[in-house]
């Protein structure tokens, strides 16, 4: 167990030096450094590689937003395989769809419990 | 000649000025001299804008109330914010009621302003005109940059936007207030800096341009002021431009007059990162602390060169480069 | 003074991005949000019938319900200014950029301010996650129909 959690420490700190080292070595913004980490995460899906780091890394990489690359890709391949075609668009959503209901879902909760302000600590 | 130098033989004077501010700005080194703090950034309405526009309100009145006018004594009133279309202003000019034209030099809109009310009272057409500036953290961060409670890293090179306003009252010369003798209307000047977390270094380059400018038109050289105050160029701009000044032959004993309000503005406060900007930022610092200067004889003559970047959300998407001005108003006390 | 040496000189003057203390940070930061995932993986698996796998989803949603509270009452914006991409990365930094937009725009009401905007931000990965999904799955489809590989 304190092995798992040392593996996810780990992975999903390296995971975010990457997402660093884009924003300030490549000068990139916050949406476009997420925006490769998450294409990457869905490449690496493609080559079957994602579904191993998970099973060695646990949250450490079912948490970084590459893991949502990677569920859309899994869940496009599956179906791809199950349906041919018509799976690759059909499918996929099917993993993926608890984070972004619920972003969707605390975002309108958020919405409703709060309202913006200019603190600052 | 040189260009955008404007000379005002009558030196229109500024009679009064009322700035106001938000809640963090009570932590500004200038606090002593804004004439109310607001506790609720929202000054009691329901959005950001509709709370920047009642700061505008209360500023122009208050101004009004030192002299003991009201608005219908008001001949024009000049200004502007960084708000999408100036909205905010724009009520609260419908509030004033008076002659109302909308100024966007985004941060360099005080003095623009006020050049425009000094030149309508040079010309003889204005009593009492309000020229000044305002802006509000919360509706710009949200409008030009993320919304605010986004979890962004901001760079040391970033400013934080004041929730400030500041108007001054521009009327015709009266002995033992201080007055409009001079201004310079700015060049705008693309040094191609693209940063949008890093307005100092794209608007250094106007500020020097103008302060130059304003010079050789006057026959001056630095020594003649008592301090030569940019707007916000913040921690990081105002040693680029003192370095371009510098390589321009002034000393370093001369360079200790040039100062900057958005570099002073929060003090050392390492949440403020480079310091404060907005259109407020010089409103209230100018309109502030600089006017209680003044008065008091402790300054004689400064020069005050209030910086703009002229970028908007679009043009930094579509990277564009930011453009900028500084606009400068020469005032003097006997 | 032209715009090149003009570069070079404010260059020169402007504080340097501090890259090691900023990937310090967010390997920091960034690793005690996936332990926290993990602590909650566990609790799902331990508590209710979720293995190892399935246990992803309801940890998800358990993390950008903690983001909106963070978002709510203002404290992720601090996180992200010391976290940078430590608190960017995770999914709790997606939540954020979806909650915040959310609770910015409620002034322009429900429809047209929080359900326009609530993208403002996070579209983008959406948008990428999905067309490179769709060719990641269409390529390997291809590949497969035509005998190069296989599932």
């Amino acid at each position: 167990m304190i092995a798992s959690f040392i593996m996810a420490f780990v992975v999903g700190g390296l995971i975010c030096v990457i997402g660093q080292l884009l924003m300030d070595v490549g000068k990139l913004t916050p949406a476009h450094t997420l925006s490769i980490l998450v294409v990457t995460g869905a490449i690496l899906s493609g080559f079957g590689l994602y579904e191993p780091l998970i099973d060695f890394a646990g949250a450490g990489a079912t948490i970084p937003i590459t893991s949502f690359g990677n569920s859309l890709a899994h869940g496009a391949l599956a179906e791809a395989e199950k349906h041919g075609w018509i799976g690759v668009l059909t499918g996929m959503f099917e993993v993926t769809s608890s984070g972004i209901s619920a972003a969707i879902v605390f975002g309108f909760i958020g919405a409703l419990l709060f309202r913006s302000k200019g603190n600052i600590d | 000649m040189d260009k955008g130098v404007i000379y005002f033989p009558s030196k229109p004077s500024i009679l009064a000025a009322g700035v106001v501010v938000g809640p963090l700005e009570k932590r500004s080194v200038f606090v002593q001299n804004f004439d109310l703090v607001y506790d609720d950034e929202l000054a009691d309405q329901k959005t950001n804008e509709q709370g920047h526009q009642i700061m505008i309100e209360e500023a122009a009145q208050i101004a009004l109330q030192k002299k003991k006018l009201t608005k219908d004594s008001l001949d024009f009133f000049i200004g502007g914010d960084l708000v999408n279309q100036m909205t905010p202003t724009n009520f609260a000019a419908a509030t004033i009621a008076s002659p109302f034209i909308g100024m966007y030099s985004a941060c360099a809109t005080s003095t623009s302003s006020v050049i425009i009310a000094s030149l309508l009272t040079e010309l003889g057409g204005s009593q009492y005109a309000l020229a000044g500036a305002a802006s509000h953290h919360n509706a710009i961060e949200r409008q030009f940059r993320y919304p605010v409670d986004y979890g962004g890293q901001k760079p040391a090179t970033a400013q934080w936007t004041v929730t400030a306003a500041g108007y001054a009252l521009i009327g015709k010369h009266q002995e033992g207030e201080p007055c409009i003798e001079a201004a310079t209307i700015g060049k705008v000047a693309d040094f191609q800096q693209s940063d949008p977390f890093h307005m100092g270094a794209a608007m250094a380059p106007a500020a020097f341009s103008t302060i130059q400018q304003h010079l050789k038109g006057r026959g001056q050289t630095v020594q003649d002021y008592d301090v030569i105050m940019t707007g916000d160029l913040g921690k990081v701009g105002l040693p680029i431009l003192k370095e371009m000044l510098r390589q321009a032959g002034l000393t370093t004993k001369q360079l200790e007059t040039v100062r900057d309000g958005g570099a002073e503005y929060y003090g050392d406060n390492p949440l403020f990162l480079a310091g404060a900007s907005g259109a407020g930022c010089s409103a209230s610092v100018f309109f502030s602390e600089i006017l209680a200067e003044l008065k008091s004889g402790r300054m004689k003559r400064v020069l005050l060169v209030a910086t703009g970047a002229l970028l908007s959300p679009l043009s930094v998407q579509q990277n564009q480069s930011i453009p900028t001005v500084a606009h400068a108003i020469e005032v003097t006390m006997k | 003074m032209n715009p090149k040496d003009y570069e070079q000189l404010q260059t020169q003057l402007s504080p340097k991005t501090p890259i090691l203390k900023n990937v310090l940070k967010a390997f920091l930061v960034g690793g005690i949000i996936c332990t926290i995932g993990q602590a909650i993986t566990f609790f799902y698996m331990a508590n209710f019938d979720f293995t190892e796998r399935t246990a992803g989803n309801p940890t998800v949603s358990t993390m950008i319900f903690i983001a909106m509270l963070l978002t709510g009452f203002g404290l992720y914006k601090k996180l992200g200014q010391f976290g940078g991409a430590g608190s960017a990365v995770p999914v709790t930094g997606f939540g954020n950029a979806v909650i915040s937009a959310a609770i910015e725009h409620k002034t322009e009401g429900f429809v047209l301010g929080v359900g326009g905007n609530i993208f403002k931000l996070a579209g983008s990965v959406i948008v990428f996650g999905v067309v490179s999904a769709f060719l990641v799955a269409l390529i390997k489809l291809i590949l497969v129909t035509i005998g190069v590989t296989d599932w």
